[in-house]
């Protein structure tokens, strides 16, 4: 691995290394490297670009690190990855994709990960996204999430992208069964002239299921984010989706929330705030010896932390 | 030291311009200053004057004889004065713990950063990772607000109002926080109050009313004339009822 690609692996995966336990680096469109472990198994698809991941039932505080590396300049990829979380099991998975791109052709590294959590397995997933390099290039990530959860199955979600990704298009649809939980947590800034459009589509199923879907993104200089959420509701259930964004400069952001309650006992809640940051925090900051540019990054950091 | 010279701030409103601030000239000097009056009469004004979130319209202000006038508020900020705000800003994502590093200037260890919380009466341990949001209550705030101004040291602090919006509960509490600070004070500190108990541990007692300097004293020359004219104030009401 070379030094691009070390930078590239910190940032996405926070790792420093080659992990310990189950992982799988994938660098400029081929495998470098992959280790299974006795309670999950990786292994390749034959009939596309991607990977299985299975997890025995029952496999606890095991996770497993997936971090995808480009740093040559024009690749572009489409990679289907299938998780299958085993009855039981309680597991972190760390993904995340990395793009340095020197040169002046586009990168692009599309991702559709498909989670099947079973009853009662609980699954923490992270997801980075970030992009370097001083090329004319533009990087591209389109991620699709696929998520179905079974019975009292528990799903909480983390996806950060705060640098250097021109152009995203992110989907993520979840089907929920009775008493799953679907947590997503998103958190995303945008700069220059780039744009961001991230969809949710859930769909409550069952009995006493519950979604909460909290996004917090920054929209600097030109860039453009547009935030969608469709969440029906087809049994009794908890449905909440909160888009919070803070604009600045010349930047533009449109929530459109959509929430359908198709029994009287979904209970459904979309709350949106666009603005930009509130003088008074500013003037606190500032009235503590921080100049206007420095409150300003420190407003930005603490509400995408 | 601070100095206010022939001070004036007025704002453009709908029936033309309105002078809230007026010729006010006054030296604080070391010491814990209350600043008192009624409302509306440009207490509130007359602190951000100070910190630098509104520019005198006329007149100068200046710190131990820096002239400080037309400084931005970080610029005043990194000269001395430190401003507690009468409604504490809150914050998404930011901590008690990152609020308080950023007051001091630096990154404190835990121990550091739970001292000043101590101070103003909250339990450290409870507070110092929290956000400073909508969970915090109002008493709470302010408190953290206070520990903020704290952790700053600076030569020069108004608090505005800090009793504004603490329930009576919290508000003995916060009394003591001041009375504490009266004893181990350091710098200036001038607090703007209609509290007859901070009123007490004042060195020195401004009146400003419309906008004006009404008086300014000792405790005992003020202190008495001041609660005899509220009193006054509830007979001539009683008389006219009557």
């Amino acid at each position: 691995m070379d030094a691009i690609q070390k930078t590239l692996l910190a940032q996405v995966a926070d790792l420093h290394e080659i992990p310990t336990g189950a992982y799988n680096i994938r660098a400029n469109g081929k495998s470098a490297g992959r280790a299974s472990s006795e309670n999950i198994e990786i292994r390749p698809k034959t009939d596309a670009d991607g990977i299985d991941i299975i997890i025995r039932p029952g496999t606890k505080k095991e996770s497993v690190h997936m971090p995808v590396l480009l740093s040559e300049s024009g690749i572009t990829e489409t990679v289907y990855n299938d998780f299958y979380i085993g009855e039981g099991a309680d597991v972190l998975i760390v993904a995340g994709c990395g793009i340095h791109n020197g040169g002046d052709k586009e990168s692009r590294h599309d991702g559709i990960h498909t989670f099947h959590i079973a009853k009662g397995a609980r699954l923490r997933y992270v997801e980075k996204h970030y992009g370097q390099g001083d090329g004319v290039g533009e990087n591209v990530m389109n991620p699709t999430t696929v998520i179905e959860i079974d019975e009292g199955g528990e799903m909480e979600m983390e996806t950060v992208q705060i640098k250097g990704v021109d152009s995203t298009d992110r989907i993520t649809r979840a089907t929920l069964a009775k008493d799953a939980t679907l947590t997503v947590k998103e958190n995303l800034m945008t700069h220059g002239s780039q744009t961001a459009r991230t969809e949710f589509e859930i769909n409550m199923n069952g009995d006493g299921c519950s979604a909460h879907v909290i996004s917090r993104s920054v929209a600097k200089d030109k860039s453009h984010q547009l935030f969608v959420s469709r969440v029906n509701g087809n049994a009794p259930c908890n449905g909440h989706t909160e888009c919070d964004a803070i604009i600045m400069d010349e930047a533009s952001v449109s929530a459109v929330p959509e929430i359908t309650a198709n029994v009287p006992d979904a209970s459904l809640i979309h709350e949106a705030a666009i603005g930009k940051i509130a003088g008074e925090q500013l003037m606190k900051l500032m009235s503590l010896g921080l100049s206007e540019k420095e409150a300003e990054e420190q407003i930005v950091n603490g509400f995408l932390k | 030291m601070l100095e206010l010279i022939d001070v004036s701030f007025a704002v453009e409103g709908e029936e033309g311009t309105k002078e809230i601030v007026k010729n006010v000239s006054l030296t604080v000097e070391d010491g814990f200053v209350a600043l008192t009056g009624p409302n509306g009469g440009g207490k509130s004004t007359l602190a951000k004057l100070i910190a630098g979130i509104y520019t005198p319209t006329s007149g100068k202000i200046l710190l131990d004889g820096l002239d400080i006038t037309h400084m931005s508020v970080t610029e005043r900020a990194r000269a001395g004065v430190s401003y507690a705000f009468q409604q504490p800003v809150r914050f998404k994502g930011i901590t008690v713990r990152d609020l308080i590093n950023l007051a001091a200037g630096k990154n404190l260890s835990v121990a550091e950063a739970c001292a000043y919380l101590s101070e103003v009466g909250l339990c450290a341990r409870d507070y110092i990772n929290r956000e400073v949001n909508a969970s915090l209550s109002g008493g709470e705030l302010k408190r953290i607000e206070i520990a903020t101004v704290l952790a700053r040291g600076t030569k020069f602090t108004v608090f505005d109002e800090p009793e504004a919006g603490i329930d009576l509960w919290s508000f003995g509490n916060l009394i003591n926080v001041f009375e504490k600070m009266h004893e181990k004070q350091k710098g200036t500190i001038l607090i703007i109050s209609h509290q007859e108990r901070i009123l007490n541990i004042a060195d020195k007692i401004v009146v400003i009313a419309g906008g004006q300097l009404e008086k300014i004293g000792t405790r005992d020359e003020i202190l008495p004339a001041l609660l005899g004219a509220a009193g006054g104030t509830c007979r001539t009401l009683l008389d006219k009822i009557s």
